[in-house]
């Protein structure tokens, strides 16, 4: 089974700053993490391959840096790493990203084998739009599963794929063929620590990087800001919370830290208070 | 399975660590570097001066890439009390030089750059990567380290230990003794950006000039301890530390400590209008050359904060990581040409390159300093700076009062707060201490 991963590498939002003189978003010196929800698909893919066996590839388009985060992903056990950088590409929406992405699944496809599964973290933090795997989907003609909960079962021989799919007011049970793209959800499973063996082959790994050209893209207008019809047309500051840091300071050592740290929790939410009284009689 | 074999590994990726495993990578031998931290620096904590001779007999060409922020021109030692700074400053375009001798940097950055050149010069470098023992033979020699990622031993020559000043894996392994209260200070630091312009006008500089400030005085509130405030580029760090075991009998906590300096009147307008990027804390040695542990046996040896390599009289401790590690390193490359074992005898050839250079040189000199300020706290960190910022007052107030009568009241004031002897006693033992 071939299962492609596509990550994208996103600014640490916890860590973003606004300039406080020019009130912009200061992008230099924020770190870069992989996009949360990302590592949920990684996982789950990575669950698959050392079930059914064959081999997971993971595929990024984003800046030279961007190899940073698929060598991590190696470390995690994924078999080989794609990056996608070229300056045609700076600036896509989620139209071009599709496009680009698509694109290079082609190549992926018909130099390592044809995918499986495609997997897609449920949205990213920085554009949180949800679109591209399906964009992805749409593309390439796979079958597309949003916001899955759990895989529930692979019937590799029937080529089937039986899935939870979380809808509002219930959960979905789901089953479609293969070829599929998966977006998965967060918090369904939890992100593995690369063996020793992982992280020494990781480092020294060769990134399979491509551009435009690689993937077959001949017409340019299709990519990067040319291909994206969606503009940006502000971009703003919210105005700071107003609620500051508490100090909290007590007597008689860690207990009674603990004991005001607690009290001082209830006094704010009363509510948890009760809810843990309830736990605590219902356990 | 790892049937793979490294030359040397290297615990840890601070200057000490990054030294070491440049030197050997570079030197061609096949070296594992292993960090905890997601990346080189995302752990670590300094002022920060970077002393540019210890890194360019490292890497000669630093300057052209490093992310350095400004090089120092001015140094301002400050004796403090309440309302008062008594100041030395020394201030000159010397330092205004082709190739400046002293930086501020952010570590977080430089590191990161130092590791960069590592992987580079061909050492493979893990983050995110702790290692928690040292794997040895029946003989008891280290044959490398297990981490706490699942899978087998990772065996190597050599295993350098530069996992800094609280480092486990040493004491773990009994090859160091955990810490004593008494020879470790706790500080903590802030980053306070300000705009580029702000900083130069505050301080009088132009272009990437710098200035340093180190404090002590009441502002420790009697403990063993002293403050700074650096210039970057574009914000100020500014942290004050004290030895762990007065922290503990004092009951003050480090931050009301380092609240209370930042409002100090001297310091306050120095910080206006400054919004507080970063906050952390973070060990520093400073039992000096009485508290240096054991620093080789057989297959490992221990470089940097890790072997309590810190100058705490000159705020030295980064170029004694890198020298250290370097030097480890040019003992290692040395025995592996001659194909001679990594053996407690043949690294000791460090400990005497060591003895050579100014690491050990200067912190023999100084072996007297933290037993002397410690055992005599309350003068050197209460009563004196008290006195000396009385005496100043007394002598710049313009009252009506006659210079001789100020002179006496001067003396009085000293000899009333100290005996004669003590006070002489006081100057002996720290000119003694000194030399
Ligand atoms: C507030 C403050 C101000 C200072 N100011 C200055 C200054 O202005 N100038 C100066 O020269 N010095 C200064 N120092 C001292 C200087 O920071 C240290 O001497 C220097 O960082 C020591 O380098 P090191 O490589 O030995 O240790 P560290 O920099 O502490 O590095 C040790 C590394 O080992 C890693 N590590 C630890 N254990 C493990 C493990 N088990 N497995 C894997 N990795 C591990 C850590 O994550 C860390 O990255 C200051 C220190 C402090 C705290």
């Amino acid at each position: 089974m071939h299962i492609v991963v596509c990550i994208k590498q996103v600014p640490d939002s916890a860590q973003i700053r606004v300039h406080p003189v020019y009130n912009t978003i200061m992008r230099q010196g924020v770190p870069t993490i992989i996009n949360p929800y990302d590592l949920f698909a990684l996982e789950e893919a990575l669950r698959l391959r050392d079930r059914l066996g064959g081999e997971v590839t993971v595929l990024t388009m984003g800046p030279p840096t961007a190899a940073e985060s698929l060598r991590k992903t190696l470390t995690f056990g994924a078999d080989r790493a794609v990056l996608l950088t070229d300056r045609y590409f700076a600036g896509s929406d989620t139209l071009a990203t599709s496009f680009a992405l698509a694109s290079a699944l082609g190549k992926i496809a018909a130099d390592f084998g044809k995918p499986d599964i495609i997997f897609t973290g449920k949205q990213t933090i920085d554009g949180d739009t949800a679109q591209v795997g399906p964009g992805i989907a749409k593309r390439l003609a796979y079958n597309q599963l949003t916001y899955v909960s759990r895989i529930v079962e692979t019937d590799l021989d029937a080529g089937e794929i039986i899935v939870e799919r979380r809808a509002e007011g219930g959960i979905q049970l789901l089953k479609t063929k293969f070829p599929v793209l998966i977006t998965m959800l967060e918090a369904t499973n939890e992100m593995r620590r690369g063996s020793i063996e992982n992280a020494l082959l990781a480092a020294r790994a060769e990134v399979v990087t491509w551009n435009a050209t690689d993937i077959g893209i001949e017409d340019l207008t299709k990519c990067g800001l040319r291909g994206s019809p969606t503009i940006v047309k502000k971009v703003f500051a919210p105005t700071a919370r107003s609620e500051k840091a508490q100090i909290i300071q007590a007597e008689g050592g860690p207990t009674g830290l603990a004991e005001a740290l607690i009290c001082e929790i209830f006094q704010r939410a009363p509510g948890v208070e009760s809810d843990l009284y309830e736990f605590a009689a219902s356990n | 399975m790892i049937d793979e074999r490294f030359d040397a590994i290297v615990v840890g990726a601070g200057p000490s660590g990054n030294a070491a495993a440049y030197t050997l990578a570079t030197k061609g031998l096949k070296v594992l570097q292993i960090e905890r931290g997601e990346y080189s620096g995302s752990k670590n904590v300094q002022g920060a001066i970077l002393y540019a001779d210890a890194l360019e007999k490292i890497i000669p060409d630093f300057r052209d890439d490093a992310p350095l922020e400004r090089h120092v021109t001015e140094q301002r030692i400050w004796m403090m009390d309440d309302s008062s700074h008594t100041g030395m400053h020394y201030r000159s375009d010397d330092f205004n030089e082709e190739k400046p001798n002293r930086y501020t940097i952010l570590r977080a950055q430089f590191d990161k750059w130092f590791s960069a050149r590592v992987k580079q010069a061909g050492a493979i470098v893990l983050c995110e990567t702790t290692v928690t023992e040292l794997v040895k033979d029946i003989h008891g020699r280290v044959i490398g380290v297990r981490t706490d990622r699942s899978g087998d031993t990772i065996k190597a020559d050599v295993v350098i230990l530069a996992e800094g000043v609280n480092g486990l894996v040493g004491q773990r392994s009994d090859l160091r003794p955990e810490v004593a209260p008494d020879s470790v200070a706790l500080a903590v630091k802030e980053m306070h950006f300000l705009p580029r312009e702000t900083v130069e006008a505050r301080f009088n500089l132009t272009g990437n000039e710098g200035v340093v400030i180190e404090a002590m005085g009441t502002i420790t509130k009697g403990m063993t301890g002293t403050a700074f405030l650096y210039t970057n580029e574009e914000s100020i760090s500014v942290g004050i530390g004290c030895i762990v075991s007065d922290f503990v009998d004092s009951d003050i906590t480090p931050y009301a400590l380092l609240e209370a300096f930042k409002n100090h009147p001297s310091i306050k307008p120095l910080l206006a209008g400054s919004e507080c990027k970063e906050y952390a804390a973070h060990l520093i040695p400073e039992g000096g050359y009485k508290a240096i542990p054991q620093l080789v046996g057989d297959g490992w040896i221990i470089v940097g904060d890790a072997g309590q390599f810190v100058n705490a009289v000159h705020r030295e401790g980064s170029n004694l990581a890198m020298t250290t590690g370097r030097i480890a390193a040019e003992t290692v490359v040395w025995l592996h040409r001659l194909r001679n074992p990594m053996t407690k005898e043949n690294l000791s050839e460090y400990t005497r390159r060591l003895s050579e250079t100014f690491v050990m040189k200067d912190l023999k000199k100084y072996r007297g300093i933290p037993a002397l300020l410690h055992g005599n706290k309350g003068n050197f960190f209460g009563l004196y700076p008290k006195l000396i910022s009385q005496a100043m007052q007394t002598w710049f107030r313009v009252d009506g009062i006659d210079k001789v009568s100020k002179e006496k009241e001067i003396f009085r004031s000293f000899r009333s707060a100290r005996t004669l002897l003590g006070m002489m006693g006081d100057a002996f033992k720290l000119v003694r201490a000194w030399r």
